[in-house]
């Protein structure tokens, strides 16, 4: 049994070394079909981010009457973050408020010195909350229209913002749910086209097949050098691609963070180099070595 | 040891193989099938070593019934014989050394006998200085003689040649002939079909005649006569 795995193997190498130009061609896709699905990952990474950044650009600020305490406003933060849809609940006091509008209108003469004038800080206290997901907005917004909560309120911002907050959730959710069927889909592309690439080549290996096959060798004698041909091809063509890919990720990682602030893919490629590598591997080998099983089967009969 | 009963090939009604063939053939016999292109002489050989199924009949090997076997019997079935083919079947991608070697690598022969026998079995047919040329480095006659190696070097008991001396012009042909007269010297049965009728008549062995997928004569020391 130990003799015929070694022999297995090593007619896997010897025929993947003599078979150069059919080997480095299956090689190539495979090359090409990793580099596709290099690039779904990073697609991935790149909608992660930019429906993250649209999130959190919306909230709802509840602002409340200047004559409700500091004690009561924080009573009505402390029951929100109790919702499950409540991310997270930030508390402006009308003094900080007041500090934000200086320092947003510090060029600003006039509105300045209107504000010196007063002797009162005109701005009402305010909560921000941010929702888990953007469609729990609207689950938030009705809580706040409690009546037990109506005599603090003054206004709440997710009414005039409605429209847009929902189709800001419509866009993330879109840019999800496609992001996945498109890699989806291009992964079994690629899955496929490696397979016929594999197919062809073992098409024009199936007089060879035959032969070994009268001269008496197992199904699995003839099969698995073939499979270890298989294997060796997606094994290589994933430490290529994750080699090809480095440089033209490095290459196009500032024009993305232009487009999607706070994305760097070449920090992310480079961070999870290893775990890249591991999912080539896999789907290389995978492919690569089920493809030859399935392909041969069918020279495998009389 | 072998036997064909009552064996019918046909692929439709237009087109009968075998009819109605019966024939034994005992060990260490040197048998020839003779025939003119289409008579059944291949047919014959693809029943027995069960590349194809018949469609009446049944076809025994030693302690086989060939027809019965399945894909997966198949190989174990075929390390009993050796079959050398017109277009010699070598694997173009090992060279004259590996293509013996792997009829014993099939079997599961350690590396050190395989080591030892091939080059024993390449001198026989006298390429011991042949062994790293691949097919295409190679002439017809050479070929033939290396596909032979690969059929004897597992000592099976039984060589069943199709037409191997049909690519080959006469001296090389008579040079394989002879090599199978050896080989059936050692004790092999050899069953050899053939077209040739200088062949034929030079062996004095037994001759089983095909007609149109029938036996029309099966003699001992026979000569090749149609009609």
């Amino acid at each position: 049994m130990a003799t015929i795995i070694s022999r297995i193997f090593h007619y896997g190498f010897k025929n993947f070394w003599r078979n150069g130009l059919l080997s480095t061609a299956t090689v190539a896709i495979m090359v090409l079909a990793l580099l596709v699905s290099i690039g779904l990952i990073l697609f991935r990474v790149a909608t992660d981010r930019a429906s993250a950044s649209i999130q959190e650009k919306i909230d709802i600020s509840v602002y409340f009457k200047t004559n409700v305490s500091e004690d009561q406003i924080l009573n009505i933060k402390q029951s929100l973050e109790s919702l499950s849809e409540v991310k997270q609940v930030d508390y402006i006091s009308s003094d900080r408020a007041l500090e934000i509008f200086r320092e947003k209108h510090k060029d600003d003469q006039v509105i300045s010195q209107a504000i010196n004038e007063l002797n009162t800080n005109p701005l009402q206290p305010s909560i921000n909350i941010k929702a888990r997901t953007p469609d729990k907005y609207a689950v938030i917004a009705d809580y706040l229209q409690a009546p037990r909560l109506a005599t603090y309120i003054d206004s709440v911002s997710y009414a005039k913002n409605q429209v847009v907050i929902n189709r800001l959730a419509t866009i993330v959710n879109n840019v999800n749910r496609g992001g996945l069927t498109l890699i989806i889909v291009l992964a079994l592309v690629a899955g496929l086209v490696v397979f016929n690439t594999v197919r062809l080549a073992i098409y024009s290996n199936r007089d060879e097949i035959g032969i070994m096959r009268v001269v008496g060798a197992s199904n699995a004698f003839v099969r698995g050098p073939y499979v270890v041909e298989g294997i060796i091809s997606g094994g290589l063509a994933a430490l290529l691609s994750l080699i090809i890919a480095a440089p033209v990720v490095y290459f196009i990682s500032p024009y993305l963070n232009a487009f999607i602030p706070g994305l760097n893919v070449f920090k992310y490629f480079y961070t999870n180099l290893f775990s890249l590598l591991g999912y080539q591997l896999l789907f290389g080998i995978v492919v690569g070595g089920l493809s030859s099983f399935i392909a041969v089967r069918r020279y495998l009969k009389n | 040891m072998i036997v064909f009963e009552n064996v019918f090939k046909i692929y439709n009604s237009h087109s009968v193989a075998l009819e109605d063939v019966s024939f034994q053939v005992d060990p260490g016999e040197f048998v020839s099938l003779a025939g003119r292109s289409g008579a059944g002489k291949s047919t014959v050989i693809t029943l027995l070593i069960g590349e194809e199924k018949p469609t009446k009949g049944r076809v025994f090997f030693g302690q086989y019934v060939v027809n019965k076997l399945t894909d997966k019997e198949l190989p174990a079935f075929r390390r009993h014989i050796g079959v050398v083919f017109q277009d010699f079947r070598l694997l173009v991608t090992k060279n004259a050394y590996e293509n013996i070697a792997y009829a014993l690598e099939v079997v599961g022969r350690s590396q050190s006998e395989i080591s030892e026998l091939v080059p024993q079995v390449l001198d026989m047919v006298g390429l011991g200085d042949k062994g790293n040329n691949f097919p295409h480095e190679l002439s017809g006659g050479e070929k033939q003689r290396v596909a032979i190696a690969r059929a004897m070097i597992h000592r099976p008991e039984v060589i069943i040649a199709d037409e191997p001396t049909g690519n080959l012009d006469p001296f090389h042909t008579s040079e394989i002939i002879n090599l199978l007269k050896k080989i059936n010297q050692l004790g092999t049965t050899v069953v050899l079909a053939t077209h040739d009728k200088e062949v034929i008549n030079n062996l004095d062995r037994r001759v089983i005649t095909l007609d149109r997928g029938r036996i029309i004569r099966d003699e001992e020391k026979g000569k090749y006569i149609l009609v």
